[in-house]
C-alpha cells in the first residue's frame, strides 16, 4: 500500500486539485492585482456568461470542431495506410518504420518552427516549390499566406498536426493489424477473398477495437493540443487559428484573466470527460478483452 | 522466398523509401538549412548544404546555450522523480492484491486526457503561492505530470507477465516487501525501466505549455521556449533557428538510432493498453 500512496498523491495534487482549482477559478474574477493580493471576488456565472457572448469563443468552438475532426480524418486515414503497407514484410520495412517515429518523437516545438520555415510567404521551399511548377505566380507579393491569410491559417495548422499525428496512428494501427492472426487470410484465399475483400470482411471487422480506440484517444489529444497553434500562428490572424484550449491560454496567461481562462478550460474538460468516457467503454469491449 | 516475390520485396522496399523521403523531408529541410551561412531576406536556399557553414550552431549556442542546459536538467531530473513515484507504484497495481486497483487504473488513464492548460492554470497559481515559479524543481514537477501516467501504465503492463514465483522465492528467503522489490523486481524489469526512463526524458525535454506558463523570465528557460522566442516574431536568421530545432530533436534522433527497441516498445505499450 505503501508503495502505491506517493503515485496517488502526485496524482490527486497533479491532477485532481487542479481540476477543482479551475472549476473555482471559473467562479472568480480576476484582476491584475489577485496575485498581490490573493484575493479574487466570487463572480458567479459572470465568467461563463462572458465568455459564451464573446466573438471569439464561437471562432474557437468552430475552429476547434474543424481542428479536431480535419486532424483525426487525415492522421487516420493516412496512418491506416502506411500501416496497411507496412504489414507486408519487405526488405528494411522494419527500419523505415522506425524512421516514421521521428514527426512524432521530436519536441512539438521543433517541428512546428520547421514548418513555419517551410511555410514561410516569402522565403518558405513550400512557395518556392509550388511557383517553380507556375502552379502559383512567382511574383513576389502574390505568394500564398500559408500562415498569415486568414482563409488559410486554420488549413496549414491542420496539415502540419496531421504530419504530427501520422505515427502515432500508424503505429497503433500496425500493432492491431499485427493481432489479427495470419491463418484468417489463408482460409478466406481459399475461398477466393484477396484484397479490398480480405480488407472488407477480416481486417476491418477485426480491427474495429483497435479503430475506436485510436479515434477516441486521438479526440481528446487533439483537443487538448496548445504547442503547434501557439508554435505556427499563435492563434491568429485574427483568431483564424484559435481553439478553445489556446483561448484559455489567452485569457489566463496574456490577459490574466485567470477567472475566463479557467471557464474555457472548464468546457474544455467536460467536452474530454465525454470522450473519456467513450474511450473506457471502447477499450473495455475491445482490446483488453 | 522465390525470385518473383523478392523483386516484389524490393519494389515495395523502393516505394516505402519514398513514401519515407516525403514524410521526412521537413526533417532535411532543418538540417540543410541550419548548415547554411547566414542569408539575408529573399535568398533562396540551397538544396543542398553544398558550402556547410557552422554559422547557425555558433550563433544558437550562443543564444539557446543556457537554455539547452535548463532543458537537460529538467528532463534528467523528471526521469529520476518519474521513476521513483512510478517504479513502487507500478508494482503494486501489478502484484499486490489490493482492492481499489481498477479504480486507480482508471484514474491514472483518465489523468492521461486532461488537457494540459488545466494543469497549467491552477499550477501557475499555486506555484506563485510557494514560489516554484521559474524553478527547475517546479518544471520537474509539472512536466511528471506528462511521464508518469505514461511510466505507471507501461512498467505494470511490464512487470504483470513477472512470474509470481520469483517474488515468493524472494520472500521466503526472509527478504521483506521492500527488499523483494528493489534487488528482486527491478533488475529484472530493467528494459522496461529503460523504456519508461526514455520516454519520460523525450517529454520532459520536449514540453512546452508548463515551460511557457510557469516560466517568466530568462533566469529558468527551456530550449523549446527559447526556439518559440526565436521564431515569434520576425525571423532574419533562419539558420540558427534551424540549428536550435536540430539541437532540440537531437535526443529524439540519438535515441531513436541507439534504442530503438526500448522505443518500440514504448510506442505501442503505453496507449493501448
Amino acid at each position: 500500500m505503501l508503495f502505491l500512496l506517493p503515485a496517488v498523491a502526485y496524482i490527486v495534487l497533479f491532477f485532481g486539485y487542479p481540476i477543482v482549482e479551475n472549476v473555482l477559478m471559473g467562479f472568480e474574477h480576476y484582476t491584475t492585482s489577485t496575485f498581490f493580493t490573493g484575493h479574487a471576488p466570487w463572480a458567479g456565472l459572470a465568467n461563463y456568461r462572458a465568455l459564451l457572448r464573446s466573438n471569439v469563443f464561437d471562432e474557437a468552438a468552430r475552429n476547434t470542431l474543424i481542428f479536431t475532426v480535419g486532424s483525426i480524418a487525415g492522421q487516420f486515414t493516412i496512418g491506416l495506410g502506411l500501416a496497411l503497407y507496412f504489414q507486408r514484410n519487405f526488405p528494411l520495412s522494419g527500419f523505415l518504420r522506425s524512421l516514421l517515429l521521428l514527426p512524432w518523437l521530436i519536441p512539438l516545438l521543433a517541428a512546428t518552427t520547421i514548418w513555419k520555415w517551410i511555410l514561410d510567404a516569402d522565403n518558405g521551399v513550400l512557395n518556392r516549390l509550388l511557383a517553380d511548377v507556375h502552379l502559383t505566380s512567382s511574383h513576389p507579393g502574390a505568394h500564398p499566406g500559408w500562415l498569415t491569410s486568414p482563409t488559410l491559417a486554420l488549413v496549414s495548422v491542420i496539415l502540419v498536426n496531421i504530419w504530427i499525428g501520422i505515427p502515432f496512428n500508424a503505429t497503433i494501427l500496425y500493432g492491431g493489424l499485427r493481432d489479427i492472426p495470419e491463418h484468417l487470410y489463408e482460409a478466406a484465399a481459399l475461398d477466393g477473398a484477396t484484397g479490398w475483400q480480405a480488407f472488407r470482411y477480416i481486417t476491418w471487422p477485426l480491427l474495429r477495437p483497435v479503430v475506436n480506440v485510436v479515434l477516441v484517444l486521438g479526440v481528446v489529444y487533439t483537443l487538448k493540443v496548445i504547442d503547434i497553434i501557439l508554435g505556427l500562428t499563435g492563434g491568429g490572424p485574427a483568431n483564424a487559428t484559435q481553439t478553445i484550449a489556446t483561448q484559455s491560454y489567452q485569457l489566463s496567461f496574456v490577459q490574466f484573466d485567470f477567472g475566463q481562462g479557467a471557464a474555457a478550460a472548464n468546457v474544455l474538460i467536460l467536452i474530454s470527460l465525454a470522450f473519456a468516457l467513450l474511450y473506457l467503454r471502447a477499450s473495455r469491449r475491445g482490446v483488453t478483452a | 522466398m522465390n525470385a518473383r516475390t523478392h523483386r516484389a520485396g524490393i519494389g515495395h522496399t523502393i516505394l516505402g523509401t519514398a513514401i519515407l523521403a516525403v514524410l521526412l523531408f521537413p526533417l532535411y529541410w532543418m538540417v540543410d538549412t541550419s548548415l547554411q551561412p547566414h542569408q539575408a531576406g529573399g535568398v533562396k536556399t540551397p538544396w543542398f548544404p553544398v558550402h556547410p557553414s557552422i554559422h547557425g550552431y555558433t550563433q544558437a549556442i550562443h543564444d539557446q546555450g543556457g537554455h539547452l542546459l535548463t532543458s537537460l536538467m529538467v528532463a534528467l531530473g523528471c526521469v529520476g522523480f518519474s521513476l521513483l513515484i512510478a517504479a513502487p507504484a507500478a508494482y503494486a497495481l501489478a502484484q499486490l492484491r489490493l482492492r481499489g486497483v481498477t479504480v486507480v487504473l482508471l484514474l491514472i488513464l483518465i489523468s492521461q486526457m486532461i488537457p494540459g492548460i488545466v494543469v497549467a492554470n491552477a499550477l501557475y497559481r499555486f506555484y506563485t503561492d510557494i514560489g516554484l515559479l521559474n524553478s527547475i524543481p517546479g518544471l520537474i514537477l509539472a512536466d511528471s505530470a506528462l511521464a508518469i501516467p505514461f511510466a505507471i501504465l507501461i512498467l505494470r503492463a511490464f512487470m504483470l507477465t513477472l512470474p509470481r514465483s520469483i517474488m515468493e522465492a524472494a520472500r521466503v528467503d526472509g527478504a521483506g516487501p521492500l527488499r523483494v522489490f528493489v534487488s528482486v523486481v527491478l533488475p529484472v524489469s530493467r528494459n522496461a525501466i529503460i523504456t519508461a526512463a526514455l520516454f519520460s526524458f523525450l517529454f520532459a525535454w520536449g514540453d512546452f505549455l508548463f515551460a511557457l506558463t510557469l516560466t517568466t523570465g530568462d533566469n529558468v528557460r527551456p530550449l523549446t521556449v527559447g526556439l518559440y522566442l526565436y521564431v515569434g516574431t520576425y525571423v532574419n536568421d533562419w539558420s540558427a533557428a534551424m540549428a536550435t530545432a536540430v539541437m532540440a530533436s537531437i535526443p529524439a534522433i540519438v535515441l531513436l538510432v541507439i534504442a530503438q527497441k526500448y522505443i518500440a516498445a514504448g510506442t505501442t505499450a503505453g496507449a493501448v493498453k
